[in-house]
């Protein structure tokens, strides 16, 4: 065992805190939106450093250095400490960019993967539909093919950014004859196409942070196609693969409880500081607990991507699920030891924290729910980390496998 | 950069499962249930193997290795509900009598030959008076001492003095627990004499916090047993013309487990490697695993043996045993709410 990254990085880390300390100042301010100049300026800053887009290609816009895990840990370590923004990462940067780089044609790569990475073109996503969630292949958003367009109708929900996005990467059903594995193809299209209807869908923190896009005769270039006709699903996997590890990580976990510590000591009830009570501290000391045994899952995760030495399947499998599972309580906690304060919302004077307790808890319980539901994260953890059967198929279903298959 | 075991910690863990799955099957736990062997036999086969003097110095003919060799070792120890003074002489006694400079029993404590018992409830919190010291003999008692067959005990007083103590200075009873495979008594002592060993009250914590580490690392061990044997059966049994370990609840079940457990690896790693390395955060570290690690074996426990349904609450199947021996490292030195408490102590927020 061997936790230090080696006297090699310490000028790289040097590096990193250097610039920090000159251009800290430059950061976005909490009010800059995402189509602000300002989040622009610091995109390209990050990239030119090399400290956003660090390994795509500089072809393409990117900084073009080699993938190096324990450069990247070390950025987000210092940039972290500092508390200082680490970029636009929008679906757009986070989940298309690298498919296009691994599935796009030349021309689409040329075209969309700069301006994605310096936030000056916005994505969304459409994925989900009222009738697709967990099962996503099952999409009835239809595509036809009218001459050189395609002709798109239906709906999708869940679609985040959709009134700031430019442009969205979108499933829709190309082949309404093929199993449903098969009929699906992966469109880039502008937000500004007629026959889309954006309608934010307002969610219980109170906030839109989702919306429901609706597709009237909307017409599509027939070249925005990623991949070939039928393939969607292929790409959509790939793109899935990138969204689960990303959504509850250890460290920022760890934050937050040391900000229910903090919340304890600060807090009183009857002038006796929260932290005295018993039962709090103890469910303070649990929920710790279950933290760092997280973050050293995390270390060993790390290492396992630098030395690949380990079997390490299971040990990433389990980290959306209980990441999020224990984000929630985390809130949780930080609400109940405020008790009546506690239910503060909106513009009650006093709030603690801006209201973000109360925000978060829900908040995280539409992540267990968002990015693959904890009980499919559980069939996945008993099928592909234990071995167990898969769930038994509808005869429809078998048959389509089956084509695929032989397809 | 490389966090986990190295080859050889894994090799030595490797070896030790290999020599447990063969030396110490089912039967054997079975015959010190029913009293028909003891544990000395089970023990000269590890100390053979170099286990009882794993972490003692070369000097006094022990391996000489640290407590993430420990940690491997336990797990396996855990998976096997392998019963033996491991905790007891080869950890906390080993560590204490050589960090005290007490070094005269070391050598024989690494062939196996002599086992050192550790007497702790009156530091870790006593429920029946206390011990006390009066020139050099002591008196009172000392419930739940680790190791009925040991040839000599370290008594932990409340104020962290350790003494030690000859078996036969002493009145021992055995203690029926619910886990067999980690044999308990009650110490007597009137006026019997005994070698001060330690004054220091962080001696005698650092060595509770060894046997913390190591207990966790038992427990996640025993847990992993349970947990193959859980999904090993729901592939096996059928019902309603499947295997039950295709029905979701059961798989979610596992799921569960799987998902709680697997942190639990990295975190006992890194509580051996904590003391290896005199980390600041080793005490601390140690205790949440102790903690943690008392709650995962739990549910583990409890749901491995819901999975085997009627079979799990039967003595056919011997799952008991290691729901047992999950459940006995939870209260040993310190309840889980007893460490969590001890845990805010040392990070000062009590």
């Amino acid at each position: 065992m061997d936790l230090s990254y080696g006297s090699e990085y310490d000028a790289f880390r040097e590096e990193v805190k250097s610039f920090l300390r000159s251009h800290k100042h430059k950061q976005p301010k909490p009010g800059d939106g995402i189509k602000s100049q300002a989040i622009r300026d610091w995109q390209s800053l990050l990239i030119e450093h090399g400290y956003h887009s660090r390994t795509i290609p500089s072809e393409y816009g990117g900084y073009g250095a080699e993938p190096d895990i324990i450069k990247s840990r070390i950025i987000a370590e210092e940039f972290g400490a500092e508390r200082v923004h680490r970029g636009f990462n929008g679906q757009g940067v986070t989940m298309l960019t690298p498919v296009l780089l691994e599935m796009g044609t030349e021309e689409q790569k040329k075209a969309f993967v700069e301006p994605t990475i310096k936030a000056d073109m916005i994505w969304c996503q459409g994925y989900s539909e009222p009738g697709a969630g967990s099962d996503l292949a099952s999409l009835t958003t239809k595509a036809e093919l009218d001459g050189d367009e395609w002709v798109i109708n239906g709906q999708k929900i869940w679609t985040s950014t959709a009134h700031h996005a430019d442009w969205i990467f979108c499933l829709v059903r190309t082949e309404p004859d093929a199993p449903k594995h098969l009929g699906i193809s992966f469109l880039l299209f502008r937000m500004d196409t007629p026959g889309i209807e954006i309608r934010p869908l307002v969610d219980m923190t109170g906030d839109a942070n989702f919306n429901e896009v609706f597709f009237t005769d909307v017409r599509v270039p027939k070249h925005q196609i990623v991949g070939q006709r039928g393939q969607g699903w292929q790409v959509a996997n790939a793109i899935l693969g990138h969204e689960r590890g990303s959504l509850a990580t250890p460290d920022a976990a760890m934050n937050r409880l040391s900000g229910v510590k903090r919340l304890m000591r600060e807090e009183s009830i009857n002038g006796e500081p929260i932290m005295s009570n018993p039962v709090f501290r103890d469910r303070l000391m649990k929920l710790e607990g279950r933290v760092l045994a997280m973050q050293y899952n995390d270390m060993r995760l790390l290492s396992a991507k630098i030395n690949k030495n380990q079997d390490v399947r299971l040990a990433g499998m389990i980290v959306k699920l209980i990441g999020t599972e224990l984000r929630h309580e985390i809130e949780c906690l930080g609400i109940d030891v405020m008790g009546e304060i506690g239910l503060s919302y909106g513009d009650n004077p006093h709030l603690r924290g801006h209201g973000s307790w109360q925000y978060q808890y829900m908040f995280y319980l539409g992540l267990i729910i968002g990015g693959g539901t904890s009980q499919i994260q559980k069939n996945i953890i008993s099928e592909r980390g234990l071995g167990m059967p898969k769930e038994p198929k509808i005869r429809s279903e078998k048959s389509a496998e089956k084509l695929a298959k032989e397809a | 950069m490389e966090f986990g075991l190295s080859q050889d910690q894994l090799m030595l863990g490797d070896s030790v499962h290999k020599f447990l799955a063969s030396e110490v099957p089912l039967d054997t736990v079975r015959q010190l249930a029913a009293g028909e062997v003891d544990d000395s036999s089970v023990w000269q086969g590890l100390a053979d193997m170099g286990l009882a003097g794993l972490i003692i110095p070369e000097a006094h003919g022990g391996a000489e290795l640290g407590m993430l060799d420990a940690v491997a070792i336990a797990e396996a120890l855990g998976y096997a509900a392998c019963p033996g003074p491991f905790l007891s002489t080869a950890i906390m006694s080993a560590y204490l009598l050589n960090a005290a400079g007490a070094t005269d029993p070391l050598t024989r404590m690494a062939s196996g030959e002599y086992r050192v018992g550790i007497a702790f409830s009156d530091v870790i919190g006593s429920r029946k008076g206390q011990v006390t010291e009066a020139d050099s003999k002591l008196t009172g008692q000392s419930l739940f001492a680790l190791d009925a067959s040991a040839d000599a005990y370290l008594i932990g007083l409340s104020d962290g003095r350790v003494f030690m103590i000859e078996a036969s200075e002493l009145t021992r009873s055995s203690l029926s627990t619910i886990d067999v495979t980690h044999s308990v008594c009650e110490l007597s002592f009137d006026q019997s004499p005994a070698c001060l060993v330690s004054s220091s009250s962080e001696l005698v914590w650092q060595t509770i916090y060894r046997g913390r580490a190591i207990q966790a690392a038992d427990t996640l061990g025993a847990a992993q047993y349970m947990l193959d044997q859980a999904v090993a059966y729901s592939l096996d049994r059928k019902q309603f013309n499947r295997v039950i370990g295709s029905f979701q609840a059961v798989k979610h079940m596992c799921a569960e487990m799987a998902s709680q457990l697997e942190p639990c690896r990295a975190f006992a790693w890194y509580a051996g490697h904590a003391f290896d390395e005199s980390t600041d955060d080793a005490a601390l570290t140690a205790c949440h695993a102790k903690a943690h690690m008392a709650e995962v074996g739990q549910f583990v426990a409890k749901t491995s043996t819901e999975v085997h349904g009627g079979m799990g609450f039967t003595d056919l199947v011997g799952l008991h045993y290691w729901f047992k021996r999950i459940g006995f490292n939870r209260q040993l030195l310190g309840s889980p709410e007893a460490v969590r408490h001890e845990a805010a102590e040392l990070e000062g927020l009590c």
